[in-house]
């Protein structure tokens, strides 16, 4: 029997604040431990929670961004529960009125389709402490610096047939909140999390099998792995006559195996209602129209300029709008520069690229500003240096040398133009390859490249090419 | 609608409560009566009615985005039974 798996993702997105959700107390990642708890995040009776109005904005601006409707009254609504990390009894969420709904992401795929995905819900909430279950023998260690962190839930219907489709959804979405200023998207330390709900059905069938849902997984790579894992689980237990029992399981990176965290409650199990401490959340139209108006170009925008009015190949514009520090240095470059997009492009995915890779660096963090690049590009366009030479130069900005001019002037490595230094070259290497000579006046082309390649050498790979191949051409006739 | 003595346990279960099973047809009792009195608003007309979030036509105050809490871990670790480096510490939970 042939299965199709479905899957559908929860992705918490801590929202970028300085403060948390309902308190006064710092966001900021890594302090030491509870020192960036309040009262009210350790539940001491008698606070009261006051929201934090950045949040609002944000999750406002992430529902435009998806197309969705924004509640003009949302709920807060607590989800009882009992764990160690949640000193309350209950996390403050949304349950029946969220303040995002119906919104819908286009999500481009390697292979060239595009999946549209419904995008059902997004709502507020607070995050929870932190429980650090190997601190202490027979004791679990609660840091409670992160509890009441503001989170937006983004609830993705179950339309993703593939690990692979899940996985390019999660990264949209990673990419997209990023772009909006909404999440730092730093996996490592938890502000983008996922949970996978997935099931598997037999093709054809509508009707959804029995999901689990696998927690709190940190990277793509791992995110994929453990959909891949549980769909060929269950399979593999419904083939050999068993049910799939509704749980919550966790991913073990390093045996590749998902095991079981806690048998799943029902939603009602939790016994959501309204929190008497927060009245409705109201939301204006002068609100989301003021959002509307701070909203940045959105990626897909971005990417069909690039391709429509620049004329970028779809794989260059879908690269640089990965992220918006990216596509924002290769604009600044571009208009330094005047123009000529693909040049831009190629040195950005190129060299840039490359060396951010291996300096493990951010485009935000780059040693060469984007107007420097731009200055380097444009003496390769006026024909000072040649690209080849254009990527030393860049390798000497990278490492601190200074800017492009300074350098080529430094390292005298001016493209040689005068025609009589270039001819010069150009005798001498055909007096020395007379064997050569002859097998390109015989018809063998190819040797042009063998010439031009002993002419620069000649010049120190500071001749100019065009110059150079132009008067090779004319030499080497018969 | 009648509460039995699995329902009960299964509540008290989620509820992290330890209840006698001795004491447990009572508790089904005094349950299915609370309910019974609570059913009694079935019968109300609420057709066209929104739900109400909140007894008080109130809506959110909002505060700035800003830090405004100070560091006070040392004197609430001191109220917690059991804290050690920092963190407070209760039985294991996991593992």
């Amino acid at each position: 029997m042939s299965w199709q798996p479905v899957i559908g993702l929860e992705i918490h997105a801590q929202l970028s604040t300085a403060s948390k959700l309902f308190s006064g107390a710092s966001t900021a990642y890594g302090a030491e431990p509870n020192t960036q708890a309040a009262l009210l995040d350790v539940a001491m009776p008698g606070t009261l929670p006051v929201p934090n109005r950045a949040v609002l904005d944000k999750a406002i601006a992430f529902g435009l961004a998806v197309d969705a409707t924004i509640a003009r009254q949302s709920v807060f609504a607590r989800k009882n529960y009992f764990y160690p990390d949640l000193p309350k009894g209950y996390q403050i969420s949304q349950y029946e009125l969220p303040i995002v709904a119906d919104g819908k992401l286009a999500v481009r795929l390697d292979d060239g389709r595009t999946l549209e995905v419904e995008i059902q819900r997004a709502h507020l909430e607070e995050d929870a402490g932190k429980s650090l279950h190997d601190a202490f023998h027979a004791a679990t260690g609660l840091d409670f610096n992160r509890a009441g962190v503001p989170l937006l839930e983004i609830v993705s219907a179950p339309v993703l047939h593939s690990a692979q489709d899940a996985v390019a959804y999660l990264r949209t979405v990673h990419t997209l909140v990023r772009w909006l200023g909404v999440c730092d998207g730093n996996m490592a330390e938890g502000s983008f999390r996922c949970d996978a709900n997935v099931s598997v059905r037999p093709a054809g069938e509508t009707k959804l099998g029995t999901r689990t849902e696998i927690k709190n997984v940190n990277s793509f790579r791992f995110v994929e792995k453990a959909i891949e894992y549980e769909i060929e689980r269950q399979v593999r237990a419904l083939e050999n006559g068993e049910t799939i029992v509704q749980e919550t399981r966790l991913y073990d990176a390093a045996a590749h195996r998902t095991f079981t965290m806690r048998s799943k409650e029902d939603a009602d199990d939790y016994r959501y209602f309204p929190d008497p401490d927060l009245p409705p959340l109201v939301v204006t139209d002068v609100d989301i129209d003021a959002v509307r108006a701070a909203l940045p170009e959105l990626p897909d925008a971005r990417r069909r300029r690039y391709v429509e009015a620049l004329g970028l190949p779809e794989a260059d514009a879908t690269q640089l709008c990965a992220d918006r520090a990216t596509a924002d240095y290769f604009e600044v470059a571009m208009s330094a520069l005047g123009g000529d997009a693909k040049t831009c492009a190629n040195w950005v995915l190129g060299e840039l690229a490359a060396a951010l890779n291996a300096a493990n660096l951010v485009v935000e963090q780059s040693r060469v500003s984007a107007p420097a690049l731009a200055r380097l590009l444009a003496r390769v366009r006026e024909g000072a240096i040649s690209g080849k030479i254009a990527k030393d130069v860049f390798a000497a900005m990278w490492a601190g040398e200074g800017d492009a001019d300074a350098i080529i002037e430094r390292r005298g490595l001016t493209q040689i133009s005068d025609t009589g230094a270039l001819a010069a070259a150009v005798d001498a290497v055909v007096a020395e390859f007379p064997a050569q000579l002859a097998d390109y006046r015989a018809g063998n082309e190819k040797l042009l490249q063998f010439f031009v390649g002993q002419a620069m050498k000649r010049l120190r790979g500071q001749g100019n090419p065009q110059q150079l191949n132009a008067l090779l051409r004319e030499r080497l006739k018969i | 609608m009648s509460i039995d003595t699995a329902t009960v346990a299964r509540i008290a279960r989620l509820a992290r409560l330890p209840v006698d099973a001795n004491a447990a047809p009572q508790i089904a009792d005094e349950l299915t009566r609370v309910l019974d009195l609570a059913g009694q608003l079935a019968n109300a007309p609420l057709d066209g009615v929104v739900p109400m979030a909140h007894p008080q036509a109130q809506t959110l105050a909002w505060r700035a985005d800003a830090v405004a809490e100070p560091d006070r871990a040392n004197d609430l670790l001191a109220l917690a039974p059991d804290a050690r480096s920092g963190l407070y510490a209760v039985p294991k939970v996991l593992g």
